[in-house]
């Protein structure tokens, strides 16, 4: 479904703040492959996860989603094939706009917009049903403005919306590490629900060893910008974290004790 | 007494600029610029079509496409050219200044040997300052009801999820270049018949009467949000068109009771200062409201 080929990616190239954030980096999801994605700060997670969607161009390699070559393609294309959560709450929702107005926008992804009716009482009903789902009382207040709801129902709708028309990629960068940890545990159920139920191929960045562990089919660790471990399966079923660590310590050798972050 | 009318009147016909300048700084948050040349553009496209013979509607029509026309070069400068979009609306302002010399090819054209909007469809026994009310308020409803059946549509929707958060529109699939350039294409097309038409109320155009038009619409705006509320995109625009008759009547009200006319700006300015000030204060008031 995903397949990356050789990309890389240097920030400030030629400057004193040079940063060589992605090193020749393939990966291959097959569909509804749900991969976590672990590392330290200033692994590559995260400008793994832009590249994927567009946000910036990488420097060289392929990103093939479906087929389809994407890798010039600009952010708001690529939308129609990429479902995105981000790890601010504040950043996947309108706030000045009602939760309705938020889905209807988010019901269209991917498509050229027109001169139609923005939010039709005809969606409504639908849109009541899928955020029964949520299990957050959101069903009642579809003309509530966003910015009302605290932040892990903003994500909670985020994730709805990211997966209202199915993508064909499911790119979650973080999005449960600005909640409460209770919060977090909720949108991550919530998150395993709707995957699993729907076998969306999933990218998942996560600071949480733990929930890498627990959650997908597949597990990859970044370190200074390249793929460090990769396990799946079964493997990965039985891993702990004691063994991810051993073998981080084994892939990595001295490099571990300047990256105690990922003890966190 | 005998200034309601009047007062009301420039209001309607002001509320225009104020719409478009709302659809710029509050539903696209940009500050545009582009209005300060872009009002007077559409006075000087309208004044050089009326006294070139055209009918006053088809004046306006023009007017309205050269506003357009000067939003998209704003909006070309600020997304295709990465210029930050205050700047780019001074370019653009600047540049009209130039331009608007060129179509009236003099400093300022009078109009008072042409028919314009309000003399043509003129009612028998309803005099000329009635009439600029009733024109006035006809086009103000047309133009505002269009502005929110369109702000309701799925291309209006995508221009205010762009004004509100370009990550999510963009998540979703939506250029946000193209709903800049049609926000800042719509707000100066209303600017610019704004412009077109009170050059046709006062009788005439002038390449200067654009000074101070961000602030006066910037000044209806935030009175318009204070007084009659922002609870939906509705609410807002019948705040900013009410907002821009009570600014006319405030200003209508200080040069009554002797305020000199050289001081009307800097008048403007700091009353545009402190609505903008307000909600700092508010918060303050209600801070220590709490405490006690």
């Amino acid at each position: 479904m995903l397949h990356i080929e050789n990309i890389s990616k240097t920030f400030n190239p030629g400057t004193i703040t040079e940063k060589v954030a992605l090193k020749n980096v393939s990966l291959h999801l097959d569909p509804g492959d749900f991969v976590t994605v672990i590392g330290g700060n200033g692994a590559g997670k995260s400008t793994l996860m832009n590249s994927i969607a567009g946000t910036f161009g990488v420097d060289t390699g392929k990103i093939i989603i479906d087929g389809t070559d994407i890798t010039k393609w600009p952010e708001h294309k690529r939308a129609k094939f990429i479902g995105r959560v981000f790890q601010d709450p504040m950043m996947g929702t309108a706030a000045n706009m009602q939760i309705e107005e938020n889905l209807a926008i988010a019901s269209r992804r991917g498509r050229v917009p027109t001169l139609r009716w923005s939010s039709p009482a005809s969606q409504r009903e639908k849109f009541r049903e899928q955020l029964k789902t949520l299990n957050l009382g959101l069903e009642d207040r579809l003309e509530s403005k966003v910015g009302l709801l605290s932040g892990g129902q903003r994500q909670a709708l985020t994730l709805l919306m990211a997966t209202l028309v199915e993508p064909k990629l499911l790119l979650l960068d973080e999005h449960t590490a600005a909640l409460d940890p209770k919060t977090a545990a909720q949108v991550l159920a919530l998150t395993n629900d709707i995957v699993n139920k729907r076998k969306l191929t999933t990218l998942m960045i996560t600071h949480n060893m733990k929930d890498a562990l627990a959650c997908g089919n597949r597990l990859i660790m970044l370190h200074n910008g390249h793929i460090l471990i990769d396990v799946k399966g079964e493997e990965k079923k039985n891993l702990t974290i004691k063994d991810l660590l051993a073998m981080f310590e084994k892939a990595a050798g001295s490099e571990m004790n300047s990256d105690a972050l990922l003890l966190s | 007494m005998d200034l309601i009318i009047p007062t009301i009147s420039q209001g309607l016909l002001w509320s225009l600029l104020a719409i478009g300048v709302y659809i710029t700084f509050r539903v696209l948050d940009i500050a545009d610029l582009t209005v300060e040349g872009s009002f007077p553009l559409g006075a000087a496209t309208a004044a050089s079509c009326l006294i070139a013979g055209w009918s006053p509607i088809p004046a306006i029509i023009v007017a309205a496409f050269a506003g357009m026309v000067s939003g998209i070069v704003t909006g070309l400068l600020c997304t295709k050219l990465k210029i930050p979009a205050l700047l780019a609306g001074i370019l653009t302002m600047i540049a009209l200044y130039s331009v608007n010399l060129h179509i009236m090819q003099k400093a300022n054209i009078a109009l008072l040997q042409v028919d314009t909007i309000f003399s043509l469809y003129a009612l028998d026994g309803v005099s000329q300052g009635n009439m600029i009310l009733i024109i006035g308020l006809i086009t103000v409803v047309l133009l505002s009801v269009a502005c929110y059946v369109f702000f309701g549509t799925e291309i209006g929707a995508a221009i205010r999820a762009t004004g509100c958060n370009q990550h999510m529109i963009r998540a979703n699939g939506i250029n946000t270049d193209i709903t800049i350039i049609l926000g800042l294409l719509l707000s100066n097309g209303l600017v610019a018949v704004s412009g077109a038409l009170v050059a046709q109320a006062q009788g005439f155009a002038d390449v200067g009467m654009g000074v101070g038009t961000i602030v006066i619409g910037l000044a209806s705006v935030i009175i318009g949000e204070v007084i009659f509320g922002t609870r939906s995109f509705k609410n807002c625009l019948i705040s900013v068109i009410l907002g821009s008759i009570v600014y006319r009547a405030v200003i209508a009200i200080v040069l009554q009771m002797g305020m000199p006319p050289n001081d009307l700006k800097l008048f403007t300015a700091i009353l545009v200062a402190i609505a903008l000030s307000m909600p700092l204060f508010q918060a303050k008031f209600k801070k220590r409201k709490v405490a006690d």
